[in-house]
């Protein structure tokens, strides 16, 4: 090769010398040794000052790392608070349910276990395929509900099986639960689970860890006393989130302090749940409201719309054919009627009327007006007519109350005029919000030319007519009012102008401490009225509505105990053609007219004011004035007999 | 009783030769010599082992099956180490080309028949499931050596083109399993002959200067999961769920354990399984986390006692032969170490090389331990053989 190398230790080779020169060989191998020593102490420096920044330096940068890696929070979700009725009974509670759950791993043949659960039909045969796949999706330690509330009956089945289904047990959980569903399900609402809009809504962070929250009613509008505060604990997890238990392993030393949730806030009502439940039979098989109210606080005693539904549906979980099957009912039971129904007053708004006439000097006590059954506004042929067709004959205002005399109303209308009549029945709260404490209550009209211009767009829609004045003094036309309203107005008519702004809720109790915090009565601007005794001359005409022979409802108010005070309303649904008689039988139910009344006891110390509506009930003083006498009697303490 | 005096008290020539020798061996000790085995090697290796299961303990979750698993590997490789000691250097030196040519037949077998498994073809079944690339580790070294045995030292140019030849081919074949962890360190034991064989300092240089633009071929090589190793070493936040997970998981475990560690079996990082493959290439991370700073440093101590052995028992060989293969051998396992602790640390790319003697694995261990034993037979030889 003619090329030779040098070693770089000093060493001179002979590099030509066929004899191995073992003595320098070992000496160079030597030098080797010691030279791959240094590079191998200098590389293993490399790693030990690598250590020491890591578990020195940057300890406990990677200590807290290594904590949140294992430590998990895990959100505690409150007790939901209770609602109670005025009395303090259960009207929405907390029950354990138990729920059929399966953990993949603990299963050795989950087809074989699926399949037997089917044959114990406790899950649906259809499902086995899906909880299957369920089951394998997810990690295998994460437990699959099969089932979200069993019934005693298969729970006390399952425990007999359950040897034979190892991985497969019963949870208990807490779920809303209301005892008389139906009667209370649109004053107290419901729960349901949350959705997404609930959750762009509330603070996602009080919510984590719960899954109900409440939709409507009480349940929805005081949501924010009921739910509580969360709570949260640290959980040591593992990389796949398993949880491991703190006390196998020395790992609970560090944990940060867990923080307990803390119970939601009871709601007690003001409503009375015998009344409720009165009222939920006195409708059965009809739609309609009730409405009471404790007309010296605002506080509502009753409120209920039918048809109702179970509220426990929502709390548990329905499937998609009950949800449509209650949406698509044509009773619309999850409409609640009470606060959003708006129907045309009818003649429950004549004393209220008779007031505005009175104070605005349109009539006077002594004026009489001849019914012959008919009125026509001058130069017109258009016959306005009385609900009785003969005619009342010789009316004066207490009787056209008593009797409910159309035609001395219309012919009242042009001297009071729309917009009297619009201030009068506004100062009564018809026609605007009541102010409730729950959501979605209608707003209701009561027109005016004001109102007119601004609800119609075209110009010869925006113009008031004067027979539409005619209309509005029996409550029809254009005119709309809520169940909650008339029973306001109602109570104002009670407390002679006094009035409180409609509320469900009484108190709300700290269930650890047990103090309560009493809802204040919110009073409203008063009717009022310039002479005080035109209230007596109203009040004493709606008296004998009930308890004059001659009146409307005497059927209903005679015989009794106490003095009460009432108005019935006939509500058109539909017009009848001018020369056409109105024929009850003949016209479908639906068409038939509504049935309202309006009533409150005892006259001179009024403590309960109702309102009732019955959807084409065809008669107020017939249909509607027997359910406000029962619900009077039942608060006033005469009940017993169911109507 | 006078008699019987007199007779203690005089000393029979055969008396008087043992007398004056130094003190016989203790039982322990003649064994040892009468099995070759170097004793501070043999209590260094096995204080590595003991504290090694120790640490897999814990890191399989403290399953006494695997445990068992693992003391079994432990003995057969104790087994090929007291084979490996009974025979001479001479002996070996006289069959190292033949295994050299036997184990190049195996990896080219592996290539055309062995099994495929995780992507990988590395297995061949003859009777056995074994890692032809296992029998390299030692036969690179031992052919290089052998190669040398001869010659004059430092070794010329032509010579060293065949040393490069007798690494390179076995090196290629098992990189194209591919197995780049062990190709490497195959690669560093021939090496590692060379540059004790005297290679001049400057070609040593020299060619780390052509490394830089041979790395670069060399990344056109690599897999894609190769590159991304390297990738993820630079920056391992860049994809901290994938890639980089295993070496940011390591180094919160390693980092995590401060100084004293956080006592055995209660590392969170191992015992709740963030970190992967923590009974094998990452049991080091386990071990940092555990016991701490201290703990790693009485390891990495321990492994510098048995390489400082090593090295002493290459100084001591006395021929050319035994020399070279106890330095590879020696050096090459402080490669081993270095390169999965540095891996561990993340110092250097992830590439799948054990924890010498910790890591849960048979395979590597046996040749390990076979490896010691030639040192073992290096040392005891030496002795009996005239000088």
């Amino acid at each position: 090769m003619g090329y030779a190398f040098e070693s770089n230790w000093g060493i001179n080779l002979d590099l030509l010398s066929p004899i191995k020169d073992h003595h320098s060989e070992r000496r160079l191998f030597i030098a080797r040794v010691i030279l791959t020593s240094i590079i191998g102490f200098l590389l293993l420096s490399t790693v030990i000052a690598r250590l020491v920044q890591l578990q020195i330096f940057d300890h406990e940068v990677f200590a807290a790392q290594s904590q949140g890696n294992r430590v998990r929070i895990e959100a505690v979700p409150p007790i939901r608070g209770l609602v109670f009725d005025r009395e303090g009974r259960v009207l929405a509670e907390n029950l354990p349910a138990y729920q059929l759950e399966l953990i993949p791993e603990q299963v050795a043949d989950i087809d074989d276990t699926l399949q037997r659960l089917a044959t114990l039909g406790l899950i649906d045969a259809d499902d086995i395929v899906g909880f299957k796949e369920l089951s394998e999706s997810g990690p295998r330690f994460k437990p699959v509900t099969l089932k979200l509330r069993l019934s005693e009956v298969e729970i006390a089945n399952f425990a007999i099986q359950r040897p034979r289904f190892p991985g497969v047990d019963f949870k208990p959980r807490l779920v809303r639960h209301y005892p008389n569903g139906e009667a209370i399900a649109h004053a107290v609402g419901y729960v349901g689970a949350l959705s997404k809009n609930d959750l762009a809504r509330l603070d996602t962070s009080s919510y984590a860890g719960t899954a109900h929250t409440g939709k409507t009613g009480v349940e929805n509008s005081f949501e924010p006393y009921l739910h509580g505060d969360v709570g949260y604990r640290h959980i040591v997890s593992n990389a796949l989130g398993r949880q491991i238990p703190t006390d196998s392993r020395n790992m609970a030393d560090s944990l940060p302090d867990d923080e307990s949730s803390a119970p939601g806030q009871n709601v007690y009502l003001s409503l009375d749940l015998d009344l409720q439940l009165l009222a939920t039979k006195a409708l059965e098989g009809r739609r309609g409201a009730v409405v009471a109210i404790d007309p010296w606080s605002g506080e509502i005693l009753t409120m209920v719309s039918a048809p109702s539904f179970d509220p426990n549906l929502f709390a548990v979980g329905m499937s998609t054919a009950q949800y449509a099957e209650l949406q698509n009912d044509l009773g619309q039971p999850l409409f609640n009627r009470a606060i959003r129904g708006a129907y045309p007053p009818g003649s429950t708004i004549k004393p209220m009327l008779a007031l505005a006439a009175l104070d605005t000097g349109a009539t006077n006590p002594m004026r009489r007006s001849i019914c012959r059954g008919f009125f026509m506004l001058p130069n017109t042929t258009h016959r306005y007519r009385d609900w009785k067709p003969e005619g009342h004959g010789e009316v004066d205002l207490h009787d056209a109350i008593t009797q409910s005399c159309d035609v001395y109303f219309y012919e009242l209308s042009g001297d009071i005029g729309i917009d009297n009549m619009h201030d009068y029945l506004d100062k009564f709260g018809l026609g605007q919000a009541t102010g409730i404490d729950v959501r979605g209550e209608h707003l209701g009209v009561n027109p005016s030319r004001d109102w007119k211009r601004t609800a119609f767009t075209e110009r010869a829609d925006q113009r008031w007519f004067h027979g539409e004045t005619v209309n509005n003094s029996i409550g029809q036309g254009y005119m709309l009012t809520t169940p909650l309203q008339l029973a306001g107005a109602a109570a104002a008519l009670a407390t002679r102008g006094t009035r409180f702004q409609p509320h469900l809720v009484a108190a709300v109790e700290d269930p650890i401490t047990g103090r309560r915090t009493l809802t204040a009565p919110t009073r409203l601007a008063d009717v009022g009225i310039n002479d005080q005794s035109y209230w007596e001359i109203v009040i004493g005409a709606m008296h004998d509505v009930m308890q004059n022979v001659r009146g409307t409802a005497y059927a209903t108010g005679r015989n009794a105990e106490y003095e009460m005070a009432g108005k019935s309303g006939t509500a058109q649904v539909f017009s009848v053609a001018q020369e056409e008689e109105y024929d009850e039988e003949e016209i479908e139910e639906r068409l038939r007219d509504h049935a309202l009344f309006i009533a409150f006891a005892p006259v001179d110390n009024p403590r309960i004011a109702v309102a009732v509506v019955v959807e084409n009930g065809s008669s107020g003083s017939r249909v509607a004035a027997p359910i406000a006498r029962a619900i009077m009697d039942e608060y006033l303490g005469y009940g017993g007999d169911a109507p | 009783m006078s008699t019987s005096g007199t007779v203690a008290m005089r000393l029979s020539e055969t008396q008087r030769l043992i007398a004056s020798k130094p003190a016989p061996l203790g039982d322990l000790a003649r064994a040892f010599r009468r099995l070759n085995i170097d004793a501070p090697l043999f209590v260094g290796i096995l204080l590595i082992s003991a504290l090694g299961l120790v640490v897999l303990y814990s890191a399989v979750g403290e399953n006494m099956r695997l445990l068992v698993n693992q003391i079994l590997r432990l003995g057969v490789a104790l087994v090929a180490m007291l084979i490996t000691a009974q025979l001479s250097p001479d002996f070996l030196r006289r069959w190292t080309p033949w295994g050299f040519l036997g184990g190049l037949i195996l990896l080219v077998l592996v290539l055309t028949t062995g099994e495929v498994s995780q992507g990988a073809q590395r297995w061949l079944n003859l009777g056995i499931r074994f890692q032809p690339s296992e029998i390299m580790k030692l036969a690179v070294p031992m052919m290089a050596a052998w190669y040398l045995h001869d010659r004059q030292i430092p070794p010329r140019a032509g010579q060293l083109l065949l040393l490069a030849l007798m690494i390179v081919v076995p090196t290629a074949l098992i990189a194209r399993q591919p197995d780049l962890g062990t190709a490497l360190l195959i690669a560093a034991s021939g090496i590692i002959v060379i540059v004790l064989a005297g290679l001049p300092i400057r070609v040593m240089v020299a060619l780390a200067v052509l490394a830089i633009p041979g790395a670069l071929v060399l990344w056109n090589f690599m897999q894609d999961y190769q590159k991304q190793r390297v990738l993820t070493l630079l920056d391992p936040d860049a994809d901290p769920l994938g890639a980089g997970y295993n070496i940011i998981q390591s180094k919160i475990a390693i980092g995590s354990g401060g100084l004293f560690g956080k006592g055995w079996t209660n590392g969170s990082q191992a015992q709740l399984e963030f970190l992967p493959e923590r009974d094998t290439d990452f049991i080091f991370a386990v071990m940092g986390e555990e016991l701490g700073l201290l703990g790693v440093l009485a390891l990495i101590v321990l492994y510098v006692f048995v390489i400082g052995r090593g090295l002493y028992i290459a100084i001591q060989a006395p021929d050319t032969y035994s020399r070279l293969l106890a330095g590879s051998i020696s050096l090459t396992f402080f490669v081993y170490v270095f390169v999965n602790t540095a891996m561990v640390t993340g110092i250097v790319p992830v590439v799948g090389v054990p924890l010498p003697l910790v890591s849960f694995g048979g395979t590597s261990m046996v040749t390990l331990l076979a490896g010691f034993g030639i040192l073992m037979s290096i040392q005891s030889h030496r002795k009996l053989l005239p000088h």
